[in-house]
């Protein structure tokens, strides 16, 4: 059975269809890359695997339980945890209790278990120095690596990952990618979406493209970068 | 790697020796204050735990409510109805009132949730005046006019050798300590780091796994609950209820003003505004209508340049926290 099943998942905001009739599967421990034009609604994907969102049409399977109408705190329980692409931190609280909170109320995890791995978690993604900063004081960077490291303290058996790498130098990327690796490794099934599309490859095994809401593309990073349809509307190169 | 999970601070330590002063001295009020001092302290009280409750509601769980006015008026007129009615002693009437308000509270909770944002205000408004309205449809509690408590009823609140406004005092003392404790300890637990999260961020809560509708309901409950048992005291101390002036939206405004300049969601802006707003009070009580224009006036310019409030503007610069909720990290002993 397969970790996530979408099925012929639709939503449209007027004549905008920021989902259309798509669907995909993903293996448990699988990692897969979202690439697409902007507005191509990657994002949309995510608010509606995470629940933010309600399909007009089509169903969400996690383990093959419908999860469709499932809230957000509902299914980061059940095990899907996502980054925000525009970071949202608990502003006033501090980089550490961010962390708690996932811990306690998504993982379900008692004090000093949750601390225990709250730490963990910080150390693995270089936040233990600014511990105890209030998370509104960060730097974007920070921010965006807040949004990861929270998401992993809700524990997650899938975890979305939106646009984290965009703005890091290529050494930061590099260690992003290591990781990210290192997480996906220990079990989590990943699904990121990124720009950079050799930091991408890097970590996943398969690439989607999305345009217009719709898949246009699926499957081994080479097929997929070589295939004339994405040449034509994800780079934007004419093909003759 | 060995780390430990720190509650509290240098700063907390000696608000907390010099609370707890200032609360034995006022514990001891009815010994060496005037009636009049304990009048007006009786009533910073109360308006100090009104405005707790209501910061705990909107300025943590993000449910601005405008219509308080409608428990404060529930909680009043539950206590003059157990006592002419029923002749409940006041001190029983007065528990009463709570859990009626919490009644009261449940079928109107289902109602207001359904709405977000600025129409949850107005819609908790609403039901307050409905329930002004209701209430001055009922002749036997005076109807639109009000009615007043029997004098025998004045007399006995005195319990042994402390008066009845000594013992209305205490109540309301007690009514505010054990208001704040409770929210104080509420914030400090599990809890209060869901309620902590929504005031920051609702849909990174939720995304967080916290259930983010059932924290509202919570406090909102509590709310009503804290805010039903204060009217009852407040009017147990007047002797004296109407609808107008019980289901008044003037004590919504107060509390909002006392908690805006204070500093919305910190359990210390709100005693900041408290002593802001009496203060004012009792350097303008002279000006008459100005009074109240002034104390718009100020609220505004508050609201524009520290919209954090008087208490959040300083905490921010000087990193002071009297009541620590947070939690800080060490780890291997040294301070990150």
């Amino acid at each position: 059975m397969s970790l996530l099943e979408v099925r012929h998942l639709a939503k449209s905001f007027g004549a905008v269809k920021v989902a259309d009739d798509l669907s995909f599967m993903l293996e448990k421990g699988a990692a897969l890359g979202v690439i697409g034009p902007n507005g191509a609604g990657k994002s949309s994907m995510f608010h509606l695997i995470g629940g933010s969102l309600k399909p007009g049409a089509g169903q969400i399977l996690l383990d093959g339980a419908d999860i469709t109408a499932l809230r957000p705190e509902q299914r980061c329980r059940a095990g899907i945890a996502r980054t925000f692409q525009v970071p949202q931190p608990f502003s006033k609280m501090t980089v550490f209790e961010n962390l708690l909170v996932p811990s306690a109320f998504g993982a379900g995890a008692a004090e000093p278990d949750g601390d225990r791995y709250c730490v963990q978690v910080l150390e693995q993604t270089g936040l233990l120095r600014k511990a105890n900063q209030p998370a509104g004081t960060l730097t974007l960077l920070e921010r965006k690596r807040l949004e990861l490291a929270r998401a992993l303290a809700a524990r997650p058996r899938l975890l979305l990952l939106d646009e984290i790498a965009g703005g890091l130098t290529e050494h930061e990327t590099a260690q992003l990618v290591e990781t990210i690796k290192e997480i996906n490794r220990s079990g989590t099934a990943i699904i990121w979406i990124e720009h950079i599309v050799h930091a991408l490859t890097a970590v996943v095994q398969r690439l989607m493209v999305i345009n217009f809401g719709a898949k246009v593309a699926d499957g081994s990073p080479g097929e997929v970068m070589g295939s004339t349809i994405v040449k034509r509307i994800y780079m934007g190169i004419e093909v003759a | 790697m060995d780390f430990q999970v720190e509650r509290g601070g240098r700063a907390s330590k000696n608000a907390a020796i010099t609370l707890l002063i200032v609360l034995s001295a006022l514990t001891a009020g009815p010994y060496w204050l005037n009636a009049g001092h304990q009048s007006v302290l009786m009533e910073i009280f109360y308006f100090l735990a009104l405005a707790q409750l209501w910061n705990l509601m909107a300025g943590f769980a993000g449910v601005v409510s405008l219509g308080q006015q409608a428990f404060v008026g529930i909680g009043g007129y539950t206590l003059f109805a157990a006592i002419a009615w029923w002749g409940i002693p006041p001190l029983v009437a007065l528990a009463l009132a709570g859990i009626v308000g919490l009644l009261v509270a449940l079928p109107v909770v289902h109602m207001v949730f359904r709405l977000q944002g600025a129409y949850l205000a107005i819609g908790t408004w609403v039901v307050a005046e409905v329930l002004g309205l209701g209430v001055s449809q009922i002749e036997s509690l005076g109807a639109g006019s009000g009615m007043s408590l029997p004098i025998e009823v004045a007399d006995s609140i005195e319990i042994a050798f402390i008066d009845r406004d000594g013992v209305l005092y205490l109540g309301a003392l007690f009514l505010l300590v054990t208001g704040n404790l409770c929210a104080y300890g509420l914030l400090r637990s599990r809890f209060g780091l869901a309620l902590t999260a929504i005031r920051d961020n609702e849909s990174a809560a939720a995304a967080s796994g916290v259930d983010c509708k059932r924290v509202k309901l919570v406090v909102y409950l509590a709310t009503a609950l804290g805010t039903s048992l204060l009217g009852a005291l407040i009017y147990l101390t007047k002797f004296r209820i109407s609808p107008a002036a019980a289901f008044d939206i003037n004590w919504t405004s107060y509390i909002i003003f006392i908690v805006v300049i204070g500093g919305v969601g910190t359990l210390e802006g709100p005693i900041v505004g408290t002593i802001v707003f009496f203060l004012l009070r009792e350097y303008l009580a002279d000006t008459g209508t100005w009074y109240l224009v002034i104390l718009g006036l100020l609220s505004v310019a508050i609201m524009l340049k520290w919209p954090a409030g008087i208490w959040g503007s300083i905490a921010k610069r000087f990193d002071l926290k009297l009541f620590p909720t947070g939690r800080r990290l060490r780890v291997s002993d040294r301070e990150l």
